[in-house]
């Protein structure tokens, strides 16, 4: 019937219009939204939209935008044939591509609370008298420079993959240890009943069961403000490493709000990864909220992302420019979600640093390990200490 | 024989469902379509009720998984009975193994857990599998298999094909994201907090003997305690235990009676910081404003 043909194209319409908003839309779901149509519940637009909206949503987002996007389609014909809902930010005036393609911009860092650099020169740092590694040795060089000093842009994209390398080798230590467990805890009667049938019941070989152990899960917090601006690049990078690398891993960008960046980062490939976070992040590079970010995240998203297996990795230099207090109980919330929370403070590694500034202090009391990060070979030293959980 | 949307809609209000205005077309295409319904929504909103009420409705048996983290097949599908196991290998010593075997693995040594339990019911059952996002990831993908097939394979035995297939409904809090294939396959329904009206009518229906004057100042109350920054946001189970204390302490009208209400916030506030947020004060404020 052409009523009916007419109809399943429009349907065919609204599909797309679907999936160009962001809906998981399948085949199966396409074919049972044309049972949909050709039943009682098409009679009424509300019970239509009701009915689809059960149907194509998949989580609360989707949920919330449904209406919008039927009463686009359906009820507004050719007003708008693409309803732009899915959050798709305009540009900032800084983005994290330009920052990444810029390299290592050239100046201070600009925000006002900055603190006076004193041991100018990252080769003093302490970690370059063990540094006894072999192998390349430009790769080594790299390892030990200030992620500050690296200036062309073939250096830093080295300084991304050593710190995408780095993601894959935490991973690959954590379940490695997990492997190395021998004796089981439980018994395993349904194998031990089995063994037994041929001992005449009798269960000589018990069989135990190993409990199976999972890597960790790791969060990423990353400040993404102008004191960190010299860092920003590496670290999404690193953070793209471990996108891809772990099997549970969480990434979020804050400056004076917070932003998921975690779909974004799963992209396999790195400058489009780069792109789709470019257009997430408008603001980067400005000033600093850290306890309003950070209670956003304790209150929107912390209970889906934190467990008890997950390290947290918050990457800040702890410059809060929001309202004392908030940083604090925002950390005491989340220490009681995870498992361990390691901050990573690049100036950490300059020489004569000490974590006076307000938000650092307030947040300390709840940091399981306060570690630099300025450096390749100080992140590969945090490879202990995860390995251990 | 299905039945229509507003026959859902009355019949969950007959069991004490007082069901928000999607629910029921939601509920309906469960039937139509046959997919499972996911719920989604805050704790306390009532999303486990949903599927008790449905039972109701339909006239039969609810079966319950309880999800938790390390959920796995030997406590969500079948089991075998150890012990007995053991003890008919014993009884039969001497006998030939095979026979032993065939006895010892048979359905009379079989413990079904829910899922089994569910697909071999005579009249098809409703299966809540509640707070779906605590059991890890392979069981989801466990869940999926089954959700699509509704049979089951048991090595021993041979496989089990579903009987009726159950209307299932699975509740999530979002403590974890689930994965977009189980997403696809469900019915998506999010449950917010109750609207104030809708609230009232719950408590009126759930609250036998309160006079409408009181469930309209607990709705509002419990409204306005919402939209404080609570650690924990009271759910209806909370609504409910605050007006039948209320009612049971005779209190008819919360303007007269501001110590009653603030001693019985123990009902709705069940944290130590959300305690000392909602002083005496607060909570007098908000009683005025209502009574």
């Amino acid at each position: 019937m052409d009523a009916g043909a007419a109809m399943l194209a429009r349907l065919a319409g609204f599909t797309a219009t679907l999936r160009d908003n962001g809906f998981l839309v399948g085949l199966a779901e396409a074919a049972d939204a044309a049972r949909v149509l050709a039943s009682p519940l098409a009679a009424r637009p509300a019970w239509l939209s009701a009915s689809l909206r059960a149907l194509f949503s998949a989580d609360a987002d989707d949920w919330k935008k449904f209406d919008e996007v039927f009463a686009a389609y359906w009820l507004n014909r050719g007003v708008k044939r693409v309803t732009k809902l899915s959050g798709a930010a305009p540009k900032g005036p800084r983005t994290l591509r330009q920052l990444a393609e810029s390299g290592a911009p050239s100046g201070e860092p600009q925000a006002a609370d900055s603190p006076q650099r004193q041991g100018d020169d990252a080769n003093t740092n302490p970690a370059d008298r063990t540094g006894r590694r072999e192998g390349a040795s430009r790769a080594e060089l790299l390892a030990r420079t200030d992620f500050r000093h690296i200036a062309d842009p073939e250096a830093l994209a080295a300084a991304h993959d050593a710190a995408a390398r780095l993601a894959s080798v935490l991973r690959t230590r954590l379940t490695r240890r997990d492997r190395a467990k021998k004796s089981g805890r439980r018994l395993d009667l349904r194998r031990t009943i089995h063994r037994s049938i041929g001992r005449g019941g009798t269960p000589l070989d018990l069989v135990r069961r190993q409990r199976r152990t999972r890597p960790l899960k790791l969060v990423v917090l990353l400040d993404a403000s102008g004191s960190m601006s010299l860092y920003t690049a590496v670290f999404t990078r690193f953070i793209h490493g471990a996108m891809q690398s772990f099997r549970a891993a969480d990434a979020f960008l804050f400056h004076t709000r917070l932003v998921q960046i975690s779909d974004a980062m799963r992209d396999a490939n790195p400058q489009r990864a780069i792109d789709r976070l470019s257009l997430l992040a408008e603001g980067v590079g400005g000033g600093t909220r850290i306890g309003e970010s950070l209670a956003q995240f304790v209150r929107w998203h912390a209970r889906r992302t934190l467990t008890s297996r997950t390290v947290l990795m918050i990457v800040s230099d702890g410059y809060d420019t929001g309202e004392p207090g908030v940083l604090g109980a925002a950390m005491a919330a989340l220490h009681k979600r995870c498992r361990r929370i390691v901050w990573l403070n690049p100036m950490l590694g300059w020489e004569g640093y000490a974590p006076v500034a307000r938000g650092m202090a307030e947040a300390l009391p709840h940091v399981d390990l306060f570690a630099p990060a300025h450096n390749l070979d100080s992140l590969r030293r945090l490879e202990p200490y995860l390995a251990k959980l | 024989m299905p039945l229509t949307r507003d026959q859902i809609a009355e019949r969950l209000a007959a069991v004490g469902y007082i069901a928000d205005r999607d629910l029921a077309t939601a509920l309906l295409l469960m039937d139509m379509l046959s997919r499972p319904l996911l719920i989604e929504g805050e704790a306390g909103v009532g999303k486990t009720e949903v599927a008790k009420a449905l039972a109701d409705v339909h006239g039969t048996n609810l079966i319950r998984l309880q999800c938790y983290e390390g959920l796995d097949q030997s406590a969500a599908l079948y089991e075998w009975n150890y012990q007995r196991q053991l003890l008919a290998i014993k009884a039969r010593e001497g006998a030939d193994a095979e026979d032993i075997e065939a006895a010892i693995f048979s359905e009379r040594f079989l413990l079904a857990r829910p899922l089994l339990a569910a697909i071999r019911q005579d009249t098809a059952p409703v299966l809540l599998i509640d707070e779906i996002d605590r059991a890890d990831e392979e069981f989801e993908a466990f869940l999926l298999e089954l959700l699509s097939d509704f049979q089951v394979s048991i090595p021993e035995l041979g496989t089990i094909t579903a009987r009726t297939i159950p209307r299932v409904v699975l509740t999530s809090n979002g403590t974890r994201e689930l994965s977009d294939a189980l997403r696809r396959r469900c019915l998506y329904h999010h449950l917010d907090y109750p609207t104030q009206d809708r609230e009232l009518r719950i408590i009126v229906t759930r609250v036998p003997g309160i006079a409408v004057a009181l469930a309209r100042q607990v709705a509002g109350m419990v409204a306005a305690l919402r939209r404080e920054e609570l650690a924990k946001v009271p759910g209806v189970a909370e609504t409910l235990d605050w007006a039948r204390a209320l009612l049971g302490l005779g209190v008819a009208d919360v303007g007269d009676d501001p110590a009653a209400v603030f001693e019985t916030l123990a009902c709705v506030l069940k944290t130590q910081e959300d305690r000392a947020r909602i002083s005496r004060e607060v909570i007098g404020r908000i009683a005025a404003r209502v009574a």
